[in-house]
Parts: structure tokens; C-alpha cells; sequence
């Protein structure tokens, strides 16, 4: 299993994809805390990437590289090795270099220009999302053997995680703007992961807004620490559901 | 001859004025009623360290009441420790505690009756209901107080200073906190109000109501409950304040309600979830104030008229301007908004397009609060640079024509 893991990070850290990857994050990282007059303001700009392009890059890659590798996992499978051990394999190969990559190219940045706690949460976030869209990615190549339509249904995932979900959120609140909704809406923001990030971010970056009625609902909830680990508890769930139901699926898959 | 005449009278004046009477164990006046007793108008009353229960401390005579080492004066719990009926009291360097409680006798650590030219100065009060209370008064003074309750409701606490009805008092110094509020004032004018703290309060820092023509200058106003709250009153002065950390929905680094020509310049608003609303301001100019990290800069309620913001400074506040309709009779110039993406192609240091300090998004979380749970996203950012280029649901006039490039100063 480690062999597996070590074939699938030496080989996807020597893909120019991810190479471009890394140095793309790491020129707009530099570029955003230098161009911007304050560092707080460029924490803003880097919020904005790490919440639109670690989830894109991170789920159609995993997906593009799971379906390129279907002739080698065919290989793997004759071997006398466990589908199960090769699919985990697999996943932690993609996780741990989609995270390196996210390290190397946002979170040196960030712990040069913003070692605080702001800082350390958007670094620990940002692994967390970009591991959560490898899941998410393996589960859907996995439940579609088709490359394209896999793919076409990996970025409609990503769509629907970054923008149609809180579109969804926003047309609710208007319509239910005369009920207490503010505690719902703390178990809706946990049915997407990048709102969830996005709430914890939030909290340490606007924490004079967040201080008004609402947001001090907010506060008190994901400010405490019972809120912070059952942010940190859902988001692992994130990566161990789909994780967990695409390893099921690849069991019994008749590849 | 004639010189002798006019002098000795003078001469046996002054031998009355002159005496000082000295209160305290090792004295012949064991207690201050006593000493003040023996005492003329004009004597000055020496207390000597130590712990005294005076019940109610009566002054009925122009006396100066001076403590060596703060003496301690205890209410008890039951009684108002000082009450002051003459002109031209002077009290200093008291410590005067445990005042009883009384919502409907106002029971204070100091009150002033109808007090012409008191004044109260180095003094320590604790654990007193009101602090120190004005009832009437013109031309008294103030200076140097700490004021210290420790009551938790808003029923089981008085106000710090508090002031009804009374002209050209002089506020200067003081440190008050604790109270429910902590420096009140009710039809209280032409005074002048400098460098005090008032801090954790239990409602407001400052509160006033009625009072015309007063200045501010250089008090700290923070973590009070719900902030600092002026409201109808005409031609107020603030310069130099600094409102900081007042969290909560209805906490305001200052609350602005029918207030009318007022004037503030240099003022700091730093951390509060809104530095100033305003309500049925009218004509208030506000010139060289900085705005840092607040929820919200401004709200401005479309009540306001003739309210101008010149040369202030915006910086890494949440929402700059919020407000709830789309009259506009304000005007907004040359501020400087960190958040303005304009571009300066004549380099005079004014942004050539105009900043529209109001976005989308602070109109829709006006209206659906909750909605604050979507900031920040990328949908709520799409909507924002969509209505910057077509406005739609933001007032259209609400706009700083001339913004600056750089910081305003």
C-alpha cells in the first residue's frame, strides 16, 4: 500500500499540471499580499482563491487523473492486492499532493506575510478542501465510466458547491426572512463544505460585523469550541462519507 | 484715615474666612457632621484618614470639604453619603462607598442641590448608585473622579455623572465604569466635557438627551453595553474622542438621533460592530475622523439631511455605509475608502470615477440579517460587482464624487 501511495505522489508531482498548479498559487499569494497596502486585504484576495480555486483544481484533476490511471488500476487489480488497500492508496496519493501543492504555493505565503491564528486557519482549511474535492472526485469517476460525462459531472459539482448552493441558501432566506431561521441555517452551511470554511474564515476576519444579532447567533456557535470541532468533525465527514462509499462501490465494481 | 477704614473691615473679613477646622480621631471633631457643624461658610474642613459613617453628610454652607488620604465616607448601604446644598462647595480627595439604593430618591455618592459653582475633585467612589449627581446647577466642576460600581442589572445601577438641568459644567478627567451610564446629561448646556473614560458601563458610555451647545473633547469612550447614545439635541462639539469595541446589534460606537448642527473632527471609531448611526441628523459636519475595522462605518438612515463627511478615513471596516432607502440628502467628498478600485489618470490624488460606499450585499443584510451567513461567498461577490456597474437596489446618489487616492491625513 505505501509503494502504491509513494507511485501516485512521485508521479502526480511530476505532472506539469500540478507544477503549474503550485506556481500559480504561489505567484498570486505573493502577488496579493504585495500589491495590496494592507495584509489583511490580501488575506481577503487569497480567501477568494482559496474558496474557488483549490476545490476546481483539486476536483478535476483527481477526476482527469483517476480516469487516465484506469489501465494501471486494471494492472494493479490482477496483482494480488486488496481493491481496497489500492483505492486508498490511490485517494492518499491524490490528497497528499494536492495538499503539498497547496502548502508549498498558499501556505508559505501565508506564514511569511500572516502567521496568526487568521492565517493558520485559512492554511488548515484550505488542506481540508482541497483533500474533501479529492473524495468527492473519486466518488463520482468511480460511480461514472465515462471520462467526459465524469468530468462534465465534477465541474457541475463544483458549480453547485461555490455558487448554485448559496444561491439555493440566499433564495430560502428571502423566503423564509420572517421566520427564526438563524439556527437552520447553521445545519445548512454544514451541507457544503466550502461554506463551512468560508463561516470559520469569517469569524476572525469580520468580527466586528459578526458581533451584530445574527452573527452573534453565528458566533456563538462556531466561535465556541464545541462550534470549531463540529466544524472540523463535519468536515472529516466530508472526506470519510464520500471516501468510504466510492471504496465500497469500487469493491464491486465490474471494472 | 479713610485707608484704615476701608482696610480693617477687610482685615476682620478675612480672620473669619480664614479658619480651618481639622476632623479625626485625634482631633476635637471626631466626625465630619460635627466638624461641618463648628464650621462657617468659607472654613475649610480638614478630614484626616480613616472610616466614617455620617449617614447623610449634610453641607448647607459654602465650606471647602478637603480629605488627607482619603478618608473613607460609608453609606452603609442605606444612605445618600453627600448631599450639597450651598454655592461654592468644594469637595476633595474623599473615598466615599456603599451609597444605598434607590430608584426613586436617585441615592448618590454626591448629590448637588440647585449647586452654584461646586466643585467635586479628586475623589475615589465606589460601590455608590448614582456617582455623582447634579440636580440643577450652573458653573460647577468635576475633575478627576474615578467612579467605580459593581452592580450587574441596569435596575441596581445609577449613572456615573449625572447631570439634569444645569449650565456650564465643566467635566474633566474622570474615569467611569461600571455604571449604567456612565457620564448622563438632561437638559444640560453650554458645558465642556474633556479627556474622561468611561469603560464597561452597563448601557451607555455616554448618554445625553436635551443638551445644547456642549463639547467633547478627547474622552475614551469603551466596552460599554450599548455604546455611546446623543439624541435631540442642537450644536454639539466632538473632537478628538475615541470610540472603541462596542459589540453588539444595538450597540453603537455612537448613536446620532435628532441631533442637529453638530460639529466632529478627529474622532477614532476602532472595532465596533457599527461606529455611527444616524437617525434624523440633521446638518452635523464630520470632517478628518478614522473609521478602523468596524462592522459597519456609517448607517445612515434616509432621515438624515444635510449631514457632510469630508476627509475622513475608511479603513478594513466590513461594510462602510449602510442605509434603508434611496433619498440621499447627504454628501459624501474627498474621504479616502480602502476599498475604492478607481484609478487617478491626472494624479491630483482624487479618484476619477466616484465610490459608491453602499454595496448590494450591506442592503440585503439590512433587510435579512441572516443573509450574513452568505458574506463573503462568491455568489454574494458576483452580486456586488454587478450592482457596481449597473445599480440597481443601492441609492444611486449615495456616491463620493471626488474619493482620494491616499490616506486623507
Amino acid at each position: 500500500m505505501k509503494k502504491i501511495i509513494k507511485f501516485v505522489i512521485t508521479d502526480i508531482l511530476r505532472n506539469r499540471t500540478m507544477m503549474v498548479y503550485t506556481l500559480f498559487l504561489l505567484a498570486s499569494s505573493f502577488s496579493v499580499f504585495s500589491l495590496e497596502d494592507s495584509n489583511s486585504k490580501g488575506l481577503l484576495s487569497l480567501l477568494n482563491i482559496i474558496l474557488i480555486v483549490v476545490p476546481l483544481v483539486s476536483i478535476v484533476f483527481s477526476s482527469i487523473y483517476v480516469y487516465n490511471s484506469a489501465e494501471f488500476i486494471e494492472l494493479l487489480v490482477s496483482q494480488p492486492l486488496k481493491r481496497k488497500s489500492i483505492w486508498l492508496s490511490i485517494f492518499g496519493g491524490l490528497a497528499a499532493s494536492l495538499s503539498i501543492a497547496f502548502f508549498i504555493g498558499a501556505g508559505i505565503p501565508v506564514l511569511i506575510y500572516q502567521a496568526n491564528m487568521i492565517g493558520l486557519t485559512m492554511i488548515v482549511v484550505g488542506i481540508m478542501l482541497s483533500i474533501i474535492f479529492v473524495a468527492i472526485a473519486m466518488l463520482a469517476a468511480v460511480k461514472t465510466s465515462d471520462k467526459a460525462k465524469g468530468i462534465g459531472a465534477v465541474i457541475m459539482l463544483w458549480l453547485y458547491f461555490s455558487l448554485m448552493f448559496d444561491g439555493l441558501v440566499l433564495f430560502l432566506l428571502f423566503q423564509f426572512a420572517d421566520y427564526p431561521i438563524e439556527k437552520p441555517m447553521i445545519g445548512i452551511s454544514a451541507l457544503n463544505p466550502i461554506d463551512l470554511s468560508r463561516i470559520m474564515i469569517l469569524l476572525q476576519l469580520d468580527i466586528s460585523a459578526m458581533m451584530g444579532y445574527t452573527g452573534a447567533i453565528f458566533k456563538d456557535f462556531f466561535g465556541t469550541f464545541t462550534g470549531i470541532s463540529f466544524s472540523i468533525i463535519v468536515l472529516l465527514l466530508w472526506i470519510a462519507l464520500p471516501v468510504w462509499y466510492s471504496t465500497h462501490k469500487f469493491n464491486t465494481k465490474d471494472l | 484715615m479713610k485707608f484704615l477704614l476701608f482696610i480693617i473691615p477687610l482685615l476682620i473679613c478675612y480672620s473669619a474666612k480664614a479658619k480651618t477646622i481639622h476632623v479625626g480621631s485625634k482631633w476635637k471633631y471626631k466626625n465630619v457632621t460635627a466638624g461641618i457643624q463648628a464650621a462657617e461658610s468659607g472654613d475649610t474642613v480638614l478630614v484626616d484618614a480613616g472610616h466614617y459613617k455620617e449617614k447623610n453628610l449634610i453641607i448647607r454652607k459654602s465650606i471647602v470639604l478637603k480629605g488627607l488620604n482619603y478618608p473613607e465616607l460609608d453609606g452603609e448601604s442605606k444612605y445618600q453619603n453627600i448631599s450639597v446644598f450651598a454655592r461654592g462647595v468644594v469637595i476633595d480627595g474623599l473615598k466615599i462607598t456603599h451609597s444605598g439604593i434607590s430608584s426613586l430618591e436617585d441615592l448618590s455618592g454626591i448629590k448637588i442641590y440647585d449647586g452654584h459653582d461646586v466643585s467635586v475633585k479628586n475623589n475615589f467612589l465606589e460601590d455608590t448608585f448614582f456617582g455623582i449627581f447634579i440636580e440643577k446647577g450652573e458653573n460647577c466642576t468635576i475633575e478627576n473622579n474615578k467612579i467605580t460600581a459593581f452592580n450587574k442589572t441596569e435596575q441596581q445601577s445609577g449613572n456615573g455623572i449625572h447631570c439634569w438641568q444645569a449650565k456650564g459644567i465643566r467635566i474633566i478627567g474622570n474615569t467611569v465604569t461600571g455604571h449604567r451610564d456612565g457620564i448622563y446629561f438632561e437638559f444640560v448646556n453650554k458645558s465642556f466635557i474633556r479627556g474622561n473614560t468611561s469603560t464597561s458601563n452597563i448601557r451607555y458610555g455616554l448618554h445625553f438627551m436635551f443638551s445644547n451647545d456642549d463639547t467633547y473633547v478627547s474622552n475614551t469612550f469603551s466596552n460599554n453595553g450599548s455604546g455611546v447614545s446623543v439624541m435631540f439635541s442642537n450644536r454639539i462639539r466632538m473632537l478628538n474622542n475615541s470610540f472603541k469595541e462596542n459589540w453588539g446589534d444595538a450597540a453603537y460606537g455612537i448613536l446620532l438621533k435628532e441631533i442637529s448642527d453638530g460639529y466632529m473632527e478627529g474622532n477614532r471609531f476602532t472595532k465596533n460592530t457599527t461606529a455611527i448611526y444616524m437617525e434624523g441628523a440633521n446638518r452635523i459636519h464630520m470632517k478628518k475622523n478614522t473609521f478602523q475595522n468596524n462592522g459597519w462605518a456609517l448607517k445612515i438612515q434616509a432621515s438624515c439631511m444635510g449631514v457632510v463627511l469630508e476627509r475622513n478615513n475608511f479603513i478594513g471596516n466590513t461594510f462602510d455605509v449602510g442605509t434603508n432607502g434611496s433619498l440621499v440628502l447627504n454628501t459624501f467628498k474627498n474621504n479616502y475608502w480602502d476599498k475604492y478600485e478607481g484609478y487617478d489618470l491626472n494624479k491630483d490624488r482624487i479618484g476619477d470615477i466616484p465610490y459608491r460606499p453602499v454595496s448590494m450585499f450591506s442592503m440585503i443584510v439590512e433587510k435579512y440579517p441572516t443573509a450574513m451567513i452568505l458574506f463573503r461567498s462568491f455568489i454574494t461577490t458576483l452580486l456586488d460587482k454587478t450592482e457596481k456597474i449597473l445599480p440597481s437596489l443601492t441609492p444611486e446618489n449615495l456616491k463620493d464624487n471626488a474619493p482620494l487616492m491616499k490616506k486623507a491625513f
